[in-house]
């Protein structure tokens, strides 16, 4: 037996063992996914006892490294524990902000003590990050960022607005991109920090979206003090982080929909509209779109285990991370649009528990962000055609 | 297996680039059209693609071949589409070898595999029968006959039909149309009494052919695999057809954006490169995108191949549709971006266009792998 197959028959002997039986069902909603935090309830014992368990492994992070507690798996010995994972059915036992964002930055831009602080505990969930990157006048245009951070000797004070800061009023600490120079051009007066959202001088307000939830905020900061050990990386240098960062977060958003909770297209379609003799759909025109949606789904689960192995194999190009944030995010608002259809009239219930107070059509208004959060879709192809195709002028 | 060529597979895409850039440029099948050649592709240059170990590249090291996979395979059909090149490689080196070395008996295998890894023998596999790719509806029966069958029925869109030395013909032994049990192949010599080969000059100026079967007697060894049980082989050999056509497309499609790209920067309108223009900058960068994910797809069907054959059918469906809607796409927009230029004979992007219209419909277009799919996954 080759070292990758023992891996792979010990991997799926464990997580038999210790997957508990409810984390290896669908996740019905997204109200199921475990955030972890300071605050955090869990749902269940056995949402608890799964982070507790793949946390112990460092299998939060499987390819992180061991001396923060990650799990220092090889890409393939990762990619086997994806694959057992989810023919076993289990459920990610921990999503958070520090595993897709700032962990990656942190581990390349930070310094020793900020990741011995700061990554344990993101790999445990024990702290809940959110991202202040966008303001009010600073959308599209990231790098027009006003929030302030003066050099007060012994610390920065920090003073300005972010918003859309995603689930600020539930995290923990925040990774903030703030102006450190007014005199310099605007890509480099910048620089990036880390501060508790405990601290004084800061404080939320939820913005109500049309899916009627608010996993948004704006976020205030009047006179924060934050020590200046929180500055990671060197001082107006915090572009380089922040772009590094964005083509984690592009990524991620990319791959949003591969994680859509609920049941399948089919089969919401097979209730509503039917099925025919031969077993097909009775709609074939819904079908065919269904199929359509589905090859293209799959197709892009390849094209982003295509991206990370490319990207191991040093034939990488960072901004490829706009190619999948741009296709993820507008075929995550096909497959919405498709659930929509197949639905019905049963798919527009917005106040009942047999909708689960609306799950489906909340989630699809959601998905509509997708396409704009973390640089919009025309923003992404702006990246391809310049950083990419070498198009000129763009 | 990482989705990624390893390095002998990328020292066989350079070397496949390197031949084809030097003797197989798109003006060489402009010459064989222009020509009305007889043959339609190079027999010389069949000869050094065989001498590079390319007509044998699924045949074993044992008969001569180079024993290697569909990932390969692909990777060179990959690099036949970018210069659009005219080759037995798919008839012979891969839908007729498949077939031969998946199910042939010994003396099968001898009589053949050897000669198709020396460049010496050109196979057609024939298989559709109506205009739509559609091979549960094969109707061209084969009844018992003396000591074998008697074939009758008619075969169509046979590539490289009008040249083969031999045909592998699937056929209706028992059972109706429509029935996956009861079809069988057969290897027919096309001289014998009672084959009329049509050759079908297509848009693309590459071979096809129609093959009528006029009571044509064969013996019972000339059946390839089972009798009644070929259902099997067959949906194998096309799924080796679809996913390196998908391969062929890609490389099509591909070499179709970047002469477009090319274009962008260098052509020029109101005082300035068109490629400046956002309007244009969007569509390339969708355009781009979807390229890459079916790149992706496409390389994820050749190694389930290689390392699952029967069980490739999903993922093969998916990269064939994907692969025919990109290139499609890719063709359509470089003949819209080159502006009148592409619309002109002399140019050579509308070739481009014309092939990748024959290799969507080419083993089932992007409806009928969307279809498969969702029978597939029972909707």
């Amino acid at each position: 037996m080759t070292e990758l197959e023992a891996f792979r028959k010990d991997t799926r002997a464990w997580l038999e063992k210790n997957c508990p039986p409810e984390m290896r069902k669908p996740m019905q909603s997204e109200e199921e996914i475990c955030w972890g935090g300071r605050n955090w309830k869990f749902h269940s014992d056995a949402q608890r006892v799964w982070l507790e368990r793949m946390a112990e492994k460092g299998w939060t992070v499987p390819e992180w490294p061991q001396e923060y507690g990650g799990g220092g798996l090889s890409r393939e010995k990762a990619k086997i524990l994806q694959k057992e994972m989810s023919s076993l059915g289990c459920r990610s036992p921990l999503d958070s902000f520090g595993i897709w964002m700032l962990g990656p930055a942190l581990l390349k831009y930070g310094n020793e003590e900020q990741k011995r602080e700061h990554l344990p505990k993101i790999i445990r969930g024990e702290i809940r990050w959110c991202q202040g990157y966008s303001e009010p006048n600073a959308g599209s245009d990231l790098a027009s960022l006003q929030t302030k951070a003066e050099d007060k000797s012994d610390h920065y004070l920090v003073n300005g607005q972010k918003i859309w800061t995603s689930y600020a009023d539930k995290a923990d600490w925040i990774f903030c991109l703030v102006r450190t120079d007014f005199s310099a051009p605007r890509h480099e007066g910048i620089s990036f920090i880390l501060f508790d959202m405990a601290s004084k001088g800061v404080s939320t307000k939820p913005i109500l979206l049309i899916s009627g939830k608010s996993p948004f905020c704006e976020t205030f900061f009047t006179d924060v003090k934050v020590p200046k050990k929180n500055l990671v990386g060197t001082l107006n240098k915090g572009w380089d982080i922040a772009k590094y960062l964005l083509t984690h977060e592009r990524t991620m958003i990319g791959g949003m929909g591969l994680r859509a909770a609920g049941r399948p297209v089919s089969q919401i379609a097979a209730d509503t509209v039917g099925l025919d003799e031969k077993g097909m759909l009775a709609d074939p025109i819904l079908r065919g779109k269904i199929a359509e949606v589905s090859i293209d789904e799959m197709a892009f689960v390849f094209a982003l285990e295509r991206a990370g192995d490319l990207a191991k194999a040093g034939q990488g190009n960072p901004a490829f991370s706009s190619v999948l944030k741009y296709y993820g995010s507008e075929l995550n608002k096909r497959r919405y649009e498709l659930l929509m259809a197949a639905g019905g009239s049963d798919a527009l219930e917005w106040e009942s528990p047999r909708s689960k107070e609306g799950a489906l059509p909340r989630s699809w208004l959601r998905t509509k962000g997708n396409s704009i959060e973390g640089g919009t879709s025309e923003v992404q192809l702006n990246i391809v055609a310049k950083r990419i195709l070498g198009l000129p002028g763009a | 297996m990482p989705l990624v060529l390893n390095n002998e597979q990328s020292l066989l895409r350079d070397s496949a680039r390197g031949f084809l850039a030097k003797n197989a440029s798109v003006s060489h099948l402009r010459k064989l059209r222009d020509s009305r050649d007889q043959i339609g592709f190079s027999r010389a240059l069949w000869k050094q693609f065989a001498e590079m170990g390319f007509a044998g590249i699924l045949v074993p090291e044992s008969f001569g071949g180079s024993g290697l996979g569909y990932v390969e395979a692909g990777v060179v059909m990959e690099e036949l589409g970018r210069t659009l090149t005219p080759s037995p490689f798919l008839s012979t080196a891969l839908l007729c070898a498949t077939a031969l070395v998946r199910t042939g008996t010994d003396a099968q295998k001898v009589e053949y595999l050897a000669k198709i890894a020396a460049g010496e023998q050109i196979g057609a596999f024939a298989v559709d029968e109506q205009s739509k790719h559609n091979p549960r509806r094969i109707a061209l029966s084969a009844k018992r006959s003396g000591n074998g069958f008697a074939l009758n029925g008619n075969k169509s869109f046979v590539v490289d039909g009008h040249v083969a030395d031999f045909l592998i013909v699937a056929a209706r032994t028992s059972g109706e149309p429509g029935d996956t049990k009861g079809l069988t192949l057969f290897i027919v010599d096309p001289k014998i009494k009672g084959v009329e080969v049509e050759r079908t000059i297509m848009v693309d100026s590459h071979n096809a052919a129609r093959i009528e079967f006029d009571d044509v007697q064969v013996n019972a060894d000339a059946v390839l695999g089972e009798v009644d049980g070929g259902w099997r082989i067959i949906d194998g050999v096309l799924n080796v057809g679809r996913a390196t056509v998908a391969s062929e497309l890609t490389g099509t499609g591909d070499e179709a954006f970047h002469r477009t790209m090319e274009y962008l920067k260098e052509r020029k309108q109101f005082g300035k490169p068109i490629g400046e223009f956002q309007a244009l900058q969007h569509r390339a960068a969708h355009l781009y995108g979807e390229i890459e994910i079916t790149k992706a797809a496409v390389l994820k069907a050749l190694q389930t191949l290689d390392e699952r054959f029967d069980h490739a059918s999903m993922i093969v469906s998916i990269a064939k549709a994907r692969a025919g809607t990109s290139a499609t796409l890719a063709v359509q927009e470089a003949v819209q971006m080159h502006g009148g230029i592409g619309m002109t004979d002399e140019f050579d992007i509308g070739f481009f266009m014309k092939r990748v219209r024959v290799g969507q419909e080419l083993f089932g277009d992007a409806n009928f792998h969307a279809d498969q799919l969702a029978r597939l996954n029972h909707y």
